[in-house]
């Protein structure tokens, strides 16, 4: 029983992926592709409940008993994170009957954006690290097809640099489970515990760990490791930069924070440190990134970088307060972000380009729009009442705790210069006149079009206004799932039995 | 056995950092097949070497008999090897594409996707 709960959230994109495949020459594809990612939520719900019940749940895969098979292993922040990638699934299958072309369809979209889902959903369930390898790459190499399909010249060239980087990060990452491998004899990460915990050579651990910590930052996009993200998230379609912005680098940060919490933290005064420094620099130079920008989706890319830097810091602090903040930004930022491409989405096909010298006009002819904008672009600012105010409060108040005034100070200067960005999109695309004279009503676009973009920007806009302002819930949950990654205990007890 | 491989995997990643930092993007996608070699071999050497011992288990017996090498990293490096392969060749048909596409392969001048550099 447990452990179908475990496959279904991967079993279920999967399959989607192979019917989606064989039906793209229609237009089947994209319904079944629909219906797959709405199962896909019902079978992470109901994993959710279970986790909300027991605590941490788990299932040892062909009956090999853990550490040798292969663990599937949900805890609080695994199944949050399953549940919001299932959301986020079900919010771009939807905004994709609107906005991807048969064109598109007809070359696989729907099955490397359900296999893409599939990778993503069982890095956040594994409990092997090489198993959480082959999930990256089951997650990149769909990424790699959604992002050059369709091929045009900036695709092209955007996914030379993707892949390019992206291959070197994984190897990385590779090359430290072998060594760990060699190190610890074991690649079950309940057992990587002890065994890591107990090795002789703890200064070959650290640099295992700073091997794990060079992988998973580039996938992260940490300062200095983050160069691929602003080369091409902006080329794809938009449906496709709302799944990458929302959930690929979040992968990245889940991975260092199960990591760094449950693995490597034998020498906390060292990996943490340099986590504290690296995220601060990555807040600051995706931020002034940003400002340079004047393109839609550029601004977004920078902005998905200087984010992460907060979810980094708080892992980085390593109390429970940090770590919860980390868990509610991680949360919040995946709703926002997927939310904000999706927007551009729609102002795109509105005005005609997504360069915010040649568009605007956008607040008086489409006033719906203008305002689902704002929840999401101020929640990413940390605007109170909006969830990103409540995720930015957190971490703050934890450096503060700490006496970490400078951090303190760079969170709070950060937010500032988020506004200037997001005033600038505003200012620039919504409130000053078309500069080619176009009056960039609704009616531009057909409703059968522009009814299924608008129906998941409204959804996740909602979410966005309800964690706002009903916080409580998910801040304990945010808090239970900070205390069992400071004591992984539970963790560890579920996977390999409860020992003597 | 094991000094060897180490010296091996350090050429090969020696040579892999040189081939990448070349602004030829078939220069930096030999090097990635290099390092890729050389993370797998990481991977084989730290099961231990066990030379002439191969895992297998006797007819008519359940375990091995005697000391034999560690099949565990065998099998990673199999799974490593085939995703690697796969992730290749996309990379390869990548570049083809891109080659034919934007008629270059100097990563410098692939400047389609970001803002060109001011040169005098």
């Amino acid at each position: 029983m447990m452990s179908w709960l475990l496959v279904m959230p991967i079993a279920i994109p999967f399959a989607t992926a192979v019917v989606a495949y064989l039906m793209r020459m229609s237009d089947a594809g994209r319904w079944i592709s629909l219906a797959g990612s709405a199962l896909s939520l019902l079978a992470s719900a109901a994993l959710m409940v279970a986790v909300l019940e027991r605590g941490v749940v788990a299932a040892q895969m062909s009956s090999w008993d853990a550490p040798f098979g292969i663990t599937l292993v949900v805890d609080y922040l695994g199944a949050v994170m399953v549940v919001i990638t299932a959301i986020t699934g079900l919010a771009t299958a939807i905004y994709a009957l609107g906005e991807i072309p048969a064109r598109l369809e007809k070359l696989g979209y729907h099955a490397l954006f359900q296999t893409l889902i599939a990778g993503v959903t069982g890095a956040f369930m594994t409990g092997d690290v090489f198993n959480l390898y082959v999930w990256f790459e089951v997650m990149l190499i769909s990424s790699f097809g959604l992002l050059v399909l369709g091929g045009s010249r900036e695709q092209l060239d955007a996914g030379i640099k993707y892949v390019a980087l992206n291959l070197v990060s994984t190897l990385v990452f590779l090359s430290g489970i072998g060594l760990l491998y060699g190190v610890t004899g074991t690649l079950n990460m309940a057992d990587l515990r002890d065994a890591v915990a107990n090795a002789e050579n703890q200064g070959l651990i650290t640099v295992i760990a700073m091997m794990f910590m060079v992988g998973f930052g580039v996938k992260a996009a940490v300062f200095p490791l983050f160069f691929w993200l602003p080369a091409s998230y902006h080329t794809p379609s938009f449906a496709v930069s709302a799944v990458f912005a929302g959930l690929l680098t979040k992968v990245g940060v889940y991975a260092l924070m199960r990591m760094f919490t449950l693995v490597f933290v034998g020498d906390i005064g060292f990996t943490h440190e340099i986590l504290i420094w690296v995220s601060a620099l990555t807040m600051l130079t995706g931020v002034l990134g940003a400002a340079a920008q004047t393109d839609f989706r550029k601004i977004l890319s920078f902005h998905i970088i200087s984010q992460i830097g907060y979810m980094t810091l708080g892992l980085a602090l390593y109390t429970p307060l940090a770590l919860m903040g980390g868990v509610f930004y991680l949360v919040h930022h995946i709703i926002v972000k997927a939310n904000l491409f999706l927007v551009a989405g729609v102002a795109n096909k509105l005005a005609g380009h997504t360069d915010l010298n040649r568009i605007g006009g956008l607040y008086k002819s489409s006033p719906l729009l203008a305002a689902l904008f704002v929840i999401p672009a101020f929640s990413l600012a940390g605007f109170p009442p909006l969830s990103g105010f409540w995720a930015k409060y957190l971490i703050v108040k934890a450096a503060i705790e700490l006496d970490n005034w400078l951090i303190a100070f760079v969170a709070l200067f950060v937010g500032l210069l988020t506004i200037f960005s997001m005033t600038k999109i505003w200012g620039m695309a919504f409130w000053k006149p078309h500069p080619d004279g176009i009056d960039p009503t609704p009616d531009r676009v057909p409703d059968k079009v522009r009814i299924p973009m608008m129906i998941p920007i409204g959804g996740l806009a909602a979410m966005t206004i309800l964690i706002g302002f009903y916080p409580e819930p998910f801040v304990q949950f945010a808090e239970v799932a900070a205390a069992q990654l400071l004591d992984p205990t539970d963790y560890v007890e579920t996977v390999l039995g409860a020992r003597p | 056995m094991e000094t060897l491989t180490a010296l091996i995997i350090g050429v090969l990643v020696a040579a892999s950092v040189y081939l990448m930092l070349a602004r030829n993007f078939m220069r930096f996608l030999f090097g990635l097949i290099l390092l890729s070699n050389a993370a797998n071999l990481t991977i084989f050497a730290s099961g231990r070497m066990t030379p002439g011992a191969p895992a297998l288990v006797p007819y008519g017996e359940d375990t091995p008999l005697g000391v034999v090498g560690n099949a565990l990293p065998q099998a990673l490096v199999l799974t490593a090897i085939v995703i690697g392969f796969g992730l290749l060749a996309f990379t390869l048909a990548l570049a083809f594409e891109a080659y034919r596409r934007l008629r270059t392969m100097d990563s410098d001048k692939m400047r389609y996707a970001e803002p060109k550099e001011e040169r005098e």
